[in-house]
């Protein structure tokens, strides 16, 4: 039966993954990610899925069990976080070109030095390159819902491409909240069965992972990634849709909030948007045309559809979660190139906000709308929430 | 009430200042309100001083981040009336429920708070020292917290708790009851 409980995202996802049933998961746990093993471990041993747990000696294992049993036919889902995922780092991009369509739950922590176990997105934006699908998640409901419907569009026919299923550590993965779970036979019905196009274990049509190319046909395969990953936009609606019927939930690529006619726009991703909104109903009170914009769907990005989301705008702030040391921050970079490209020349703002999981207030947000309106936007960075 | 209501826990590692905030939205949500519950991690140790943090209100809650101006402050140990600063971001509206043998009027001289602030103390201590010889302050601190939330009663806290420590051997689940109970009747409200 569908449920509503009090659960937090990691248990969220991990029950997803325990209705998904993967054929196999292999998983290192590091903080914040654990619970989401721990939790599937306790599913494993109690024989409430059918799945095949690898236990390994760490990420990299982890993650190269996870390719190698996906390019074998299974049906793959992990988890991990920050230098765990950086450690994954050398086999993601062979996920990618391999096609394999895995789903990882990744639980966003920065990347140390120096240590730290909060939230940023310094860990998934360092493998915004690797041919994966990346979707970030605003609440628990999101993370739990976005793990389902991600198995579907990781092995669509037109895809085949592996994805993040990113939440913010802590904020998301350990605050505690009302989630609607749906019913285990809506989601194996929905999930179905993997058939995999050209799975190793097909011994009576052998193929070939992993093999050695030249220059000959290296370029020829990343263009198929590249295409492979354009394709995502044109079925992910289709796969939105077919979730909303069987759950009454849509989530689009992006998240207009009070965009149409909004004069101010922030850009936001993952949890820090509800602040957002909230402080965009606050000033839309006093009359300001304040809107968000949050971005799900960050790769493939959905350029034109930023782009007319924001094109009529007066002021943009972009709010990044993470650095690019030297250059322009991930989202900034991306909406800044979007709006170029459709020829609209918006003043934007790039923020960067809540490092090492530095808290993100209304206040932050009604300032920075305040700065948008007076039209004080600066060719620099500004950093909210800093103390200098 | 107002629209989300935001309760700061002040504990110590160890202490369930974390679990108190878990079952508190349990009951809540079950009561139909929206709910979050969530603790402030740091460098995780016992005895280390943290908080734990609730919001509830009647419509579903956007809001991720800390709580900055609670309406509740609960502290369940009293040492950290001296070692943290409980009236952080609190208004003259803010309700204090205090774990301790004092009496409200004790506390608000203690905390430097104006006579109309409301204080509800407990000895929670003493009573879950009674109960089951452990300090296991969070018990009575959930029926203390029955005189905040008035229109959930102390038997929705206590059935909530019955039900999920069902598994719990019959005299420890009746002595935490009883904790509950006195944590409701044997308050100082001031």
């Amino acid at each position: 039966m569908p449920r509503r409980e009090i659960t937090s995202g990691n248990w969220a996802f991990a029950e997803a993954m325990r209705q998904i049933n993967p054929d196999v998961v292999a998983a290192y746990p590091i903080t914040p990610s654990t619970d989401i093993p721990m939790k599937f471990a306790d599913f494993v041993a109690n024989g409430k899925v059918d799945t095949n747990f690898v236990t390994v000696e760490s990420e990299h294992s982890a993650i190269t069990a996870c390719v190698t049993a996906s390019a074998a036919g299974a049906r793959v889902m992990t988890a991990s976080s920050a230098n765990g995922v950086a450690l994954m780092h050398e086999i993601f991009p062979i996920a990618g070109c391999f096609r394999t369509p895995i789903v990882f739950g990744l639980v966003n922590r920065c990347l140390g030095a120096p240590i730290n176990i909060h939230c940023d997105h310094s860990d998934s934006m360092a493998e915004r390159d690797a041919g994966w699908v990346h979707l970030y998640c605003e609440d628990a409901q999101e993370a739990y819902d976005t793990a389902i419907l991600s198995v579907r569009l990781a092995e669509h026919k037109d895809v085949l491409s592996p994805v993040f299923v990113c939440q913010d550590g802590f904020i998301t993965s350990h605050g505690f909240e009302p989630v609607n779970l749906l019913d285990d036979t809506a989601v194996k019905a929905f999930v179905g069965e993997r058939k995999a196009d050209f799975p190793l274990l097909d011994i009576d049509n052998p193929v070939t992972y992993g093999s050695f190319v030249m220059s000959e046909y290296y370029f020829e395969i990343k263009r198929q990634q590249v295409e492979a990953m354009k394709n995502v936009l044109k079925v992910y609606d289709g796969v939105a849709k077919e979730y909303e019927a069987l759950s009454g939930r849509f989530y689009p690529k992006l998240d207009a909030y009070r965009t149409e006619d909004a004069e101010f726009i922030v850009v936001v991703m993952s949890s820090a948007s509800g602040v957002v909104k909230d402080v965009v109903d606050e000033l839309r009170d006093q009359g300001i045309r304040a809107g968000c914009l949050r971005v799900r769907m960050f790769r493939p990005f959905p350029a034109e559809e930023v782009a007319a989301a924001l094109g009529g705008a007066k002021a943009i702030a972009v709010l990044d979660r993470a650095l690019s040391i030297g250059g322009t921050a991930p989202l900034a970079a991306e909406v800044k190139s979007a709006l170029y490209d459709a020829g609209k020349s918006v003043p934007v703002q790039s923020c960067v906000y809540g490092l090492g999981g530095r808290d993100f207030f209304p206040q932050y947000a009604r300032d920075l709308f305040c700065d948008l309106a007076a039209g004080r936007v600066l060719r620099e960075e500004r950093y909210l929430g800093l103390l200098e | 009430m107002p629209k989300t209501l935001e309760v700061r826990w002040h504990g110590r590692g160890g202490q369930g200042a974390k679990t108190g905030s878990a079952v508190l939205a349990e009951v809540l949500f079950e009561a139909g309100k929206h709910v979050q519950s969530f603790p402030e991690y740091g460098a995780e140790r016992q005895g280390a001083p943290m908080k734990a943090f609730n919001r509830v209100s009647d419509a579903p809650i956007r809001k991720r981040c800390g709580v900055q101006n609670p309406d509740v402050v609960a502290v369940i140990d009293p040492t950290l009336l001296e070692s943290v600063r409980p009236t952080d971001g609190c208004t003259e509206k803010t309700v204090y429920l205090v774990n301790t043998p004092a009496c409200p009027a004790e506390i608000k001289a203690q905390l430097g708070l104006p006579d109309a602030v409301k204080v509800i103390t407990i000895d929670a201590t003493k009573i879950t020292l009674e109960e089951f010889g452990q300090n296991r302050p969070n018990a009575p601190m959930l029926g203390t917290f029955a005189h905040i939330f008035d229109e959930v009663p102390i038997e929705a806290f206590v059935e909530h708790f019955s039900h999920k420590m069902a598994k719990l051997p019959e005299k420890i689940l009746a002595a935490n009851v009883r904790a509950i109970r006195r944590g409701y009747e044997e308050v100082q409200i001031g």
